[in-house]
């Protein structure tokens, strides 16, 4: 009666009452992309077709027209079914807007996120206060498809827009004390109702950290948007990190700092819990969360008669781009 | 006199169906939800959560009803004490089932995986398990029958409560507030009964003594 097998998913069940992607845009893209990797160039990115009740965030005019300048990564695609965009902005983990998943949707509307400052501080050769824009603008900004794998064993697949955070890292001169990158988001309690809350056990500001040589990684990125427009409050705006073999937690959301340090940063979730959420917190389905199994995760949209269950791999795919950064070390102690 | 008798048997009909119909809204609203695709990206997670949400809702409040009678002599809650319990049973299995239906796809590999690995099920199916005797036994005539042992039988809903208890608090990330809430409610729940007990000892003892 009941389907067992998560793999043969029926796309009318996924899609339904949420944005569909314009499909000829995106054969159009795909063959575009296909033709002009053959030359060596990327390909714009896609017109995605946008529900008519859903916000579409435009970001300011400066960031529009880069995102509209902006190239598809052929070699960061999959051929995974995108997560639409309904799901995308409005199924969030974002606490300083609160603890429920629909809670950012709802609280972060009013976030401003326009203009925005980013520090740059600690073992760089030009540290600073600088504005988001001009710090984006001398960037081509692309487009990356992306695994996201929550700790909490769902998954979706997002297009973000962005850039290297490696490329932007290297125009500060990071000094050779620089072994690791620090990261913190906003604290502003009077626009984040989450950093008001008595009954958090977390400390804010929210705080992430890499490893130098994982921040200098060619799929570490910095996102400014998603499904080709600015990305909404509560997927991070305006600026967040996304590295996709680590769980979502690591991807830190509207940082106004970066700081590069000689000493592991103090992370807030592993602050709080180290004993269920590590430094590194690469994806590993044989390291189990001690309250849960890693081993699977359910891909979002799930529906109901089809809970989409499939097996969670090692750095959520990435392997064989990030394996070699942790050579040698104990995943299962380091995790 | 005959009008006011009818009247008064028409008021109970309209409290009982009332009565029996308000623990049914939330599945209601759940089920509209779910028919029109509105329960977000995870539907079953939403589900399964809600359900869980409304058994608990339905414990403490079938567990409120002998501790208001006691305080302001309300005795008219007594009447559906036993639907509310079933009620809240109702709700855990709903909540077992959405579990293994939507979020295991009834892979049973997975269930048992789960339970290893996710203690604050084991506890969660120790409670609904200890519940369901107590959904049998309900009736008068197993009241009846089992007599004195019926009300030891049932003293058995104060472990469950605290299994329930130690169910969502095993669950918490980082926001307590619900688990506090619920916390809250149960001691003041539990608490009026030892205060009574106490108070009952007191006066028997003051009886004995006046004797």
């Amino acid at each position: 009666m009941l389907i067992k097998k998560p793999d043969s998913i029926k796309s009318s069940e996924i899609t339904s009452e949420s944005v569909y992607l314009n499909r000829r845009h995106f054969m159009r893209g795909a063959l575009g992309t296909a033709a002009l990797l053959a030359t060596g160039a990327a390909n714009a990115i896609p017109e995605y077709e946008a529900e008519k009740d859903l916000p579409i965030y435009r970001g300011p005019d400066w960031l529009q027209q880069k995102i509209r300048e902006s190239v598809r990564n052929g070699q960061y695609v999959t051929d995974e079914q995108l997560t639409p965009y309904f799901h995308v902005m409005s199924y969030n983990n974002f606490y300083e807007f609160g603890t429920g998943k629909k809670d950012p949707a709802r609280h972060a509307q009013n976030f401003n996120t326009d203009p925005w400052k980013l520090e740059i501080s600690g073992e760089v050769g030009k540290p600073g206060v600088y504005n988001l824009e001009d710090l984006v603008k001398p960037h081509l900004l692309e487009e990356r498809i992306y695994r996201l794998r929550c700790v909490e064993a769902w998954s979706m697949v997002v297009p973000w827009v962005g850039l290297s955070l490696g490329d932007l890292l290297k125009k500060f001169e990071p000094t050779s004390k620089a072994k690791y990158v620090e990261f913190t988001t906003l604290y502003d309690p009077e626009q984040m109702p989450g950093q008001r809350s008595r009954f958090s056990t977390l400390e804010w500001p929210y705080v992430e950290g890499l490893r130098i040589d994982e921040a200098m990684h060619p799929l570490t990125m910095l996102a400014v948007g998603v499904y080709g427009n600015a990305l909404p409050p509560q997927n991070g705006a305006p600026l967040r990190l996304v590295v996709p073999w680590k769980y979502g937690f690591k991807s830190i959301k509207s940082i106004v700092r970066i700081r590069l340090t000689d000493k592991m940063p103090k992370t807030t979730w592993n602050q709080m819990a180290p004993q269920e959420y590590g430094f590194y917190s690469n994806v590993n389905p044989a390291v189990a969360h001690p309250r849960w199994s890693q081993a699977s995760e359910r891909r979002l949209p799930s529906s109901l008669f089809h809970p989409n269950r499939i097996d969670t791999l090692p750095f959520n795919g990435y392997a064989e781009e990030v394996a070699e950064l942790y050579r040698g070390m104990d995943l299962k102690k380091w995790y | 006199m005959a009008k006011a008798k009818t009247k008064s048997r028409w008021l109970r009909y309209a409290e009982w169906w009332l009565v029996f119909l308000l623990p049914l809204v939330p599945l209601g609203l759940l089920t509209y939800n779910a028919w029109i695709f509105n329960l977000g990206a995870d539907p079953a997670q939403e589900i399964v959560h809600e359900t869980g949400i409304w058994a608990i809702n339905l414990l403490w409040i079938t567990l409120a009803i002998t501790p208001l009678r006691r305080m302001f002599t309300f005795s008219w809650p007594m009447r559906y004490r036993r639907m509310l319990g079933l009620y809240s049973l109702f709700y855990a299995v709903v909540h077992l089932l959405a579990f293994a239906a939507f979020i295991l796809g009834w892979r049973w590999d997975l269930l048992l995986q789960e339970l290893v690995e996710r203690p604050y099920i084991v506890v969660g199916a120790a409670a609904l398990l200890l519940l369901i005797p107590l959904g049998v036994t309900s009736t008068r005539g197993m009241q009846r029958r089992l007599g004195r042992n019926w009300l030891r039988l049932h003293k058995l809903v104060y472990p469950i409560a605290l299994l329930v208890m130690v169910h969502i608090i095993w669950q918490i990330r980082s926001d307590f507030g619900e688990q506090l809430l619920y916390g809250a409610i149960l001691t003041v729940l539990l608490g009026s009964r030892v205060y009574f007990y106490l108070q009952k000892k007191v006066r028997v003892m003051q009886a004995a003594r006046a004797a």
